[in-house]
């Protein structure tokens, strides 16, 4: 089986879903330049709605298909709901305060949602019932399955859709104008509290999808899911850029694929035996290696260090992402 | 600042409740003790999490992570782990400095940036901390994993143990009680330094770049090592709490430090007041006595009502935490005590 191939195939799966998380990350900040931090929370909550239903609904008679499409299409307006609420109470009446202001009531809100979900759905996995059948197919030596193939497709086709919506419609030129200047925009008679109000909208229900998506990969869901799942998201759309679109597509497949290769090479990289002249040499080093051991410095569980480290370096060397513009210091 | 004799007279009656504390509570079993010790543990914490959002405003979600940090360096300074056993005057300040490294280490490529990225950054660092905590176990064993160092030597002065329980002058001085004594010397310090610092050239340099960066900027401050000093400061003070953490739970885990403790930090400093420091400590002193609270009035209503824990505790205390950050910067941005600094100018004007 060839490595590489799964793992970039591994990769872009994952790397979808972040990017569709990214793009809700985004859009609130190219409209308000605050990052909205219980996005990752909203995710978590489409994949729980869409458990329930599916649950629920795995033992009819129903196709299932038809079941899954019951569980996102539930999912959606739930966390549509959850990012209107949101707004109306931890952004819009803040929206004159101190910058921090905003992001402690957002902090708060997501840890209420967290445990709000921890009181309905419990405190252990929910595993997804297993309900359609994931056909395996061979390329090139690797493997791609029935539901990567999904994940993929319907990332790219939300993708599209949004940027059509944004780029194309009314209601897209109006949103694109208030992020350029929002009182100017208002001028324009533009109504920016609905603009502003349909971003976290748009942004939940994108998620909603992606929780659905995440859940079924994983096959599991879990009320702490968001927090990870929201930090890589973010990372993905501060590698491209934050605020812009096409960068949040970007940044998330990239960061998939690092985090794929990442944590499929980090063991043997760091495997200190495989190092010329470590593992070869007769002191302390050699006897250790002696026999093809091996001496792992990270292995694969450094999973989740990737988007972090990522996002660190971006920061550093290139803070506007890589299609941004530059990210001012403005306090 | 001069002081009336009304309020020498009330602060003398506040110190000698204190003092006396331990003893009151003693009676009613040492476990209020060992609660007390937690909550001045966190009042030393909002305190060092103060410096960096209350004065510098500066969001750090992962301030956890300095207490881990000195818990850590406790623990693996003191410990059979390594066989090395430093005794502690030695290892808090190493902790308090480790602590502040990886503070000034962390802000440095944040804080050019824009406040928010810092508090993402923060809390992305507060995650990798664990995560390393849980995996340095192979293929050396510096943190022995999720299963934590335990038989962490305790606070050793001459022959004074600090595990062990003393008589003098007729009074038992359990340990808990020598901690408790020990933790308001370090919190009289800690007021002391905060108190200094917030009236100094450098806290007032906070408390402008908090106000108007770029006006602070035009005035000749060198915002970014300031920033960086809040930063490195409120670790260090994070990083001392938690080598004393170490020393009185004589165990150290993974599981101590999870992002719900920076929230909990946080609520406290919110809730309190940001910026002042008696409206903090007095937010972290609520805080840290709820879940007492909740056990004797929640748990109970609950069973009486329902027969059974429709809602944990737990869950409660952190959806309480959650609601406070959210309810206070509506409705109180300023804290339930907010800061005097407008009062204390106004005074100024007429002396």
């Amino acid at each position: 089986m060839d490595i590489l191939l799964q793992q970039i195939i591994n990769g872009l799966t994952t790397g979808s879903v972040y990017a569709v998380v990214a793009l809700g990350y985004t859009m609130v900040y190219g409209v308000i330049q605050l990052i909205n931090f219980a996005h990752g929370e909203v995710v978590m909550i489409g994949a729980m709605v869409a458990f329930s239903v599916i649950a629920s609904l795995a033992g009819s008679t129903l196709p299932p298909l038809a079941i899954v499409l019951a569980g996102v299409l539930a999912a959606i307006p739930a966390c549509m709901a959850i990012g209107y609420s949101l707004e109306r109470v931890a952004y819009r009446p803040l929206r004159h305060a101190p910058r921090l202001a905003p992001l402690i009531t957002a902090i708060g809100m997501s840890i209420i949602l967290q445990h709000l979900a921890l009181l309905i759905w419990g405190r252990n996995p929910l595993a997804f019932p297993q309900i359609i059948d994931n056909p395996s197919f061979a390329i090139g030596g690797a493997a791609i399955s029935g539901v990567q193939i999904a994940i993929i497709l319907l990332s790219m086709v939300m993708m599209a859709g949004l940027s059509w919506f944004v780029y194309r419609t009314r209601f897209g030129i109006a949103i694109r104008a208030t992020a350029e200047n929002v009182h100017v925009a208002a001028l324009m008679g533009i109504n920016a509290n609905r603009v502003i109000a349909a971003t976290f909208v748009i942004g939940a229900g994108l998620g909603a999808v992606a929780g659905v998506m995440f859940g079924t990969y994983y096959g599991i869901a879990h009320y702490t899911m968001g927090f990870t799942l929201g930090l890589k998201a973010f990372s993905a759309a501060v590698l491209g850029g934050i605020g812009n679109l096409p960068g949040a597509m970007v940044g998330g497949l990239l960061l998939g694929l690092v985090e794929a290769l990442g944590t499929g090479y980090i063991g043997e990289m760091t495997d200190l035996c495989r190092w010329p002249g470590a593992g070869s040499g007769t002191g302390w080093m050699g006897e250790r290696c002696a026999d093809g051991e091996h001496f792992v410095l990270f292995g694969s569980n450094y999973q989740d260090v990737f988007a972090f480290l990522m996002l660190i370096l971006v920061l550093v060397f290139r803070p506007s992402g890589l299609l941004g513009e530059r990210v001012s210091e403005r306090a | 600042m001069g002081w009336s004799t009304r309020q020498k007279f009330g602060l003398a009656c506040v110190a000698l409740a204190l003092v006396a504390l331990p003893f009151v509570l003693a009676m009613a079993g040492t476990a209020w003790v060992r609660i007390t010790n937690f909550a001045v543990l966190f009042v030393l914490l909002s305190l060092g999490l103060n410096i960096v959002v209350g004065f510098a405003g500066l969001l750090d979600l992962g301030y956890v992570a300095f207490f881990a940090v000195g818990a850590y360096v406790y623990a693996l300074l003191a410990s059979p782990h390594f066989g090395l056993h430093l005794p502690f005057w030695v290892i808090l300040p190493i902790g308090a400095a480790v602590a502040g490294i990886a503070g000034a280490v962390l802000g440095a490529p944040t804080l050019r940036l824009r406040g928010d990225y810092l508090a993402i950054v923060t809390l992305g660092f507060g995650e990798i901390v664990r995560i390393f905590m849980n995996n340095l176990s192979a293929p050396v064993n510096v943190t022995n994993g999720p299963k934590g160092i335990n038989r962490i030597d305790p606070f050793q002065v001459g022959p004074l143990n600090f595990s062990a329980s003393d008589n003098f002058g007729g009074l038992t001085f359990s340990g808990p009680i020598k901690y408790y004594y020990f933790l308001l010397i370090v919190l009289l310090v800690v007021i002391v330094i905060n108190r200094r610092l917030q009236d100094s050239r450098i806290g007032r340099a906070w408390v402008a770049i908090r106000e108007d960066e770029i006006a602070a900027k035009a005035a000749g401050i060198n915002t970014r090592n300031i920033k960086l000093l809040a930063f490195a400061m409120g670790a260090s003070f994070g990083g001392v709490a938690g080598g004393m953490f170490a020393a009185i739970q004589g165990f150290v885990s993974p599981e101590s430090f999870i992002l719900n403790e920076s929230i909990m930090i946080l609520a406290m400093v919110v809730l309190g007041g940001m910026g002042n420091i008696w409206g903090v400590i007095a937010g972290a002193v609520l805080l840290s006595f709820m879940p007492e609270l909740l056990r004797y009035t929640v748990e109970p209503a609950q069973k009486a009502m329902f027969g059974r824990m429709l809602v944990d505790p737990e869950v409660l205390r952190m959806l309480i935490f959650g609601l406070a950050l959210v309810l206070t910067m509506r409705f109180r941005p300023a804290g339930l005590w907010p800061e005097t600094r407008h009062k204390r100018e106004l005074d100024a004007d007429r002396k």
